[in-house]
């Protein structure tokens, strides 16, 4: 555990929480937050920009029944603070159970379990990150002529926070990100493509030590050049395979948002009332888990407090559970399964994933493809989006393949791929014997964006819609 | 704070320039409100307050930019001392610069309103109310509201900068939304409904709860269609989508870094003969409308795309002298990013017919609803256009069966040739967007 300096004083929260109780609301909470990011770009042969943003403010929640009243302020100070506890607590319009309470934290000072950054951004020279860029751009030209742009971006955050509430919760964290991106255009007789690369891990700038920003680039580089062969994707309904890694977007549209127990409460999911049914192929065992290990949807606690949690939802294909945040887990007399997350102070926190993934399987990934007569087969996933509502889904094929009797033939171009998640977690007839984390991703909801993971192993759903243009 | 005192703060800024830097302050602070209701109670209600500055610094041709949420004495000498540092580690352009005023006279408009601080909260927490309930006594079958909300801001912004340019900006903004659901079999289906104003007395109610309930009850019974070439019929709300994504790539920074498939494009055909458009801020009735661009330009008409002929594109000041036309006024920003050239205020040029029109004169095609996955679905290098959708499908001139779990796929430069008809019914769209309804051929539909 490491001792770090709390972002406000133990007996200042306490009178915060006082004053934001004092009109006898049911639930008080203080979430202060202080975000430093620093990023450089590289286009067109050129270090563009470098950019530093930095933000510290509080956000105070107060709930009376099923009111929540919120206002968020950067003035710190113990009248701005105090300040927007009136205004969270004159917002909350619900019946609270007109209690008067003090919040007591005694001699406590919130303990902050930081995850073990070896090496902080902060502390190594610009130039370093600058040249990192620059290592990147001149990889990446040089796979081929036909290379013609090349774009390179570093950024790394540190975000602290401290929770406190009215239910006795006194803990802080300090997150670290670092991420590098590669995007490369390729140009020849038929048109332009693109292809891009991206890494990203919850730790510092030991990144570097782990990943080589040349080969990422190359790789980049590779899936551009790729594409301009590509022959333009097929269009209806085929077997599809998706390789280790980025498939992970599919669990996160095809189900994960319809598991967020707010969705759930409020009928805009299709599996709501479906806990202990088999909702999957018996293949399936889906775990939403925020505290593995460096990975980017990582982090100590939540944005409520909660400790992060490993989650099995969905096991053998038998749903187990939804995901919850303090205020859903409330309601239903529970505990929360640390999933409540906001975008930043400025935002109420709501149910949102961290790193889902598919549990690996028995198949070996070659005999997955060699099963397949007629399909395609994915290596890299854009992001997607889901209707929870109906269970449709979309996602973006970003480096996809046919399969003709059983061996990868020509790629193919960009196109989305769609269906309906109940339907598609049925159809996984294959589950591989190997795994990968995918990209880092950021998941939006209701206008607000996280920072979350994926991953998966190779697997085979029966059939998905494929959006192209070839009959 | 008011655009004057956010100037001075600015100017403040700028007059530290030292003989070899150019420096441009951008300084911001919002007042919003927002309302959710569900179940006919208050959810959530919001009242908040955002600080923002942005400084860009440029130390001999070499670009730095710091920003930060506070206007603390303190943060804006770090935020200005951090931009410094950045500005050491760029490397040199000769058309990196702050915008040089050009001598076009801003035109006048008003963005702000009284009705954003006049409205009483608990009027504006009416609306929402309102809302909901409408929606659920419209019809019998919508079975519940996965969110109804109501919100408003007061939004002032000042820029200074080196070259003399000090521009400020009061707007108001308010906007209200609802999504209804219907429960169909063992799934649901969801519309969406919702407009924007800069007076919340000029929100349209009855359109919010018109299209929301419509658009969720004439989905149900949904199915997947058969893979097909068809005519889209697109409302004016989806005209919009389409045609901001085309263009997104009429940007001079894609054309200048090789990333547009129009870069070569200038002076030929691109689209067919009926389509004309524009960005154009000085047209006071669309909700894009400005004043001024993001690096304190005064925004002026940029033709795009004239009777399919391809115009020329729109530049901020950087991309306007490494390409030499000079800036359009086209720069986009929040205080707290650097700005880059975008749309304000896209505008089509209606022709002839509306919605109805167009239907009866479709043989097999879809009336769209909605087009999903449009940030992995579109690849605005290549142009491949990929997107789910759904909507109802239109036989022999009639609207006919409710379709989803499909996609719509072309080409961006293939959707802009294909377009067969634009309508008369202009509609400035609370997104900024003017356009009327369109019929766009040969788009493949894949289904089962």
């Amino acid at each position: 555990m490491t001792s770090v300096d709390p972002l406000l004083e133990t007996d200042l929260v306490e009178r915060v929480l006082s004053v934001a109780l004092d009109r006898g609301a049911d639930f008080a909470e203080v979430f202060a937050e202080d975000v430093e990011r620093s990023s450089a770009l590289l286009d067109d042969g050129r270090i563009e920009s470098l950019s530093s943003d930095r933000d510290r403010g509080v956000g105070i929640r107060v709930v009376a029944g099923q009111s929540t009243g919120f206002a968020h302020t950067s003035n710190l100070s113990e009248h701005g603070l105090i300040a927007a506890a009136q205004a969270a607590a004159a917002a909350a319009r619900g019946p609270g159970d007109g209690a008067t309470r003090t919040v007591d934290f005694g001699a406590d000072r919130p303990s902050v379990e930081a995850a073990a950054i070896r090496i902080r951004p902060g502390e190594i020279d610009k130039g370093t990150k600058v040249g990192l860029l620059m290592q990147a751009n001149e990889a990446a030209r040089a796979t081929d002529a036909a290379i013609s742009q090349v774009s390179a971006r570093y950024g790394d955050n540190r975000r602290r926070i401290l929770v406190a509430n009215s239910d006795g919760v006194l803990a802080g964290d300090d997150q670290s990100r670092t991420l590098f991106s590669v995007g490369c255009v390729a140009s020849g007789d038929t048109g332009l493509q693109t292809g891009y690369e991206t890494i990203g891990l919850s730790i510092g700038f030991e990144l570097f030590d782990r990943y080589d920003v040349e080969e990422l680039a190359r790789k980049a580089a590779r899936r551009a050049l790729t594409k301009l062969e590509a022959r333009p994707a097929p269009s209806g309904t085929l077997p599809v395979v998706i390789g280790p890694g980025s498939g992970g977007v599919l669990f996160h549209e095809a189900c994960g948002h319809g598991l967020e127990a707010d969705l759930v409460r409020k009928g805009a999911s299709t599996f709501a009332g479906r806990v202990g049914q088999q909702v999957a192929s018996p293949l399936v065992t889906l775990v939403d888990d925020g505290t593995m290990d460096d990975e980017w949807g990582r982090f100590t606690i939540d944005d409520e407090g909660h400790p992060a949690t490993r989650n099995v939802l969905i096991e053998d294909g038998v749903l187990v559970d939804y995901m919850w945040d303090g205020l859903r887990a409330r309601t239903e007399g529970r505990s929360s399964s640390g999933n409540g997350r906001r975008q930043s102070y400025r935002h109420l926190p709501m149910v949102r994933m961290t790193n889902t993934y598919l549990a690996p399987g028995q198949s070996d990934p070659d005999d997955i493809i060699a099963g397949v007569d007629h399909g395609v087969y994915v290596a890299k996933l854009g992001g997607g989006q889901v209707n929870t509502a109906s269970g449709d889904f979309t996602f973006g094929m970003v480096e996809a393949y046919m399969i003709e009797h059983g061996q990868l033939t020509s790629p193919i171009r960009d196109g989305q791929l769609i269906g309906n998640g109940p339907q598609a977690l049925l159809d996984i007839e294959a589950v591989g014997n190997d795994f990968a984390m995918g990209s880092p991703g950021t998941c939006g909801k209701d206008g607000q964006g996280v920072p979350v993971g994926d991953g998966v192993p190779t697997l085979m759903v029966k059939a998905l819609t494929i959006g192209g243009t070839a009959s | 704070m008011n655009p004057d005192e956010l100037l001075a703060i600015a100017g403040k800024v700028v007059e530290r320039a030292e003989a070899n830097e150019q420096i441009e302050v951008a300084c911001s602070h919002t007042r919003s409100t927002s309302v959710r209701v569900y179940d006919r109670e208050v959810e959530s209600f919001t009242s908040a307050e955002n600080l923002a500055i942005g400084v860009r610094v440029l130390i001999d041709g070499r670009e730095g930019f710091a920003s930060a949420g506070s206007l603390n004495p303190d943060v804006v000498e770090q935020t200005l001392a951090e931009a410094r540092d950045n500005a050491e580690y760029s490397q040199a352009d000769e058309f990196a610069g702050v915008a040089r005023p050009d001598g076009v006279e801003a035109v006048e408009i008003s963005l702000w309103r009284p009705g954003v601080d006049a409205t009483p909260t608990e009027d504006k927490i009416a609306i929402a109310l309102q809302l909901e309930e409408r929606v659920r006594a419209a019809d019998d079958r919508i079975t519940g509201v996965r969110t109804a909300a109501y919100g408003d801001s007061v939004g002032a912004f000042a820029l200074a900068s080196t070259t003399g340019i000090e521009a400020t900006n009061l707007g108001t903004s308010a906007s209200a939304m609802i999504q209804p659901l219907a429960q169909d079999g063992d799934r649901a289906q969801i519309g969406f409904g919702w407009d924007g104003a800069r007076d919340p007395n000029d929100l349209d109610l009855d359109l919010i709860v018109d299209r929301a309930v419509s658009r969720t009850v004439d989905l149900l019974g949904a199915t997947k269609p058969d893979s097909a070439t068809v005519d889209l019929v697109l409302d004016p709300y989806l005209a919009a989508t389409v045609i901001g994504l085309v263009a997104g790539t009429l940007s001079g920074e894609r054309v200048l870094k090789g990333r547009s498939p129009f870069a070569d494009r200038v002076g030929e055909a691109v689209g067919s003969p009926l389509l004309s458009f524009l960005d154009d801020p000085t047209d006071p009735a669309s909700l894009g409308a400005d004043s001024h661009d993001g690096e304190g330009l005064a925004c002026r008409p940029v033709p795009l795309v004239t009777d399919g002929v391809l115009e020329g594109f729109f530049h901020d000041s950087y991309t306007g002298r490494r390409s030499g036309t000079g800036s359009t006024g086209s720069a986009v920003r929040g205080a707290r990013s650097l700005p880059g050239p975008g749309i304000h205020a896209l505008a089509v040029r209606p022709d002839s017919g509306d919605l109805e029109e167009f239907i009866a004169g479709v043989d097999l095609g879809v009336l769209v609803f909605s087009l999903d996955g449009l940030h992995s679905g579109v690849n605005p290098v290549s142009g491949d256009f990929s997107v789910g959708a759904s909507g109802r499908m239109i036989r022999n001139g009639e609207v006919a069966e409710p379709i989803n779990e499909c996609t719509v796929a072309s080409t961006l430069q293939r959707l802009l040739l294909d377009i067969a008809r634009i309508g008369a019914d202009l509609t400035h769209l609370p997104s900024g967007v003017s356009t009327p309804s369109l019929v766009i051929g040969g788009v493949a539909l894949s289904g089962a």
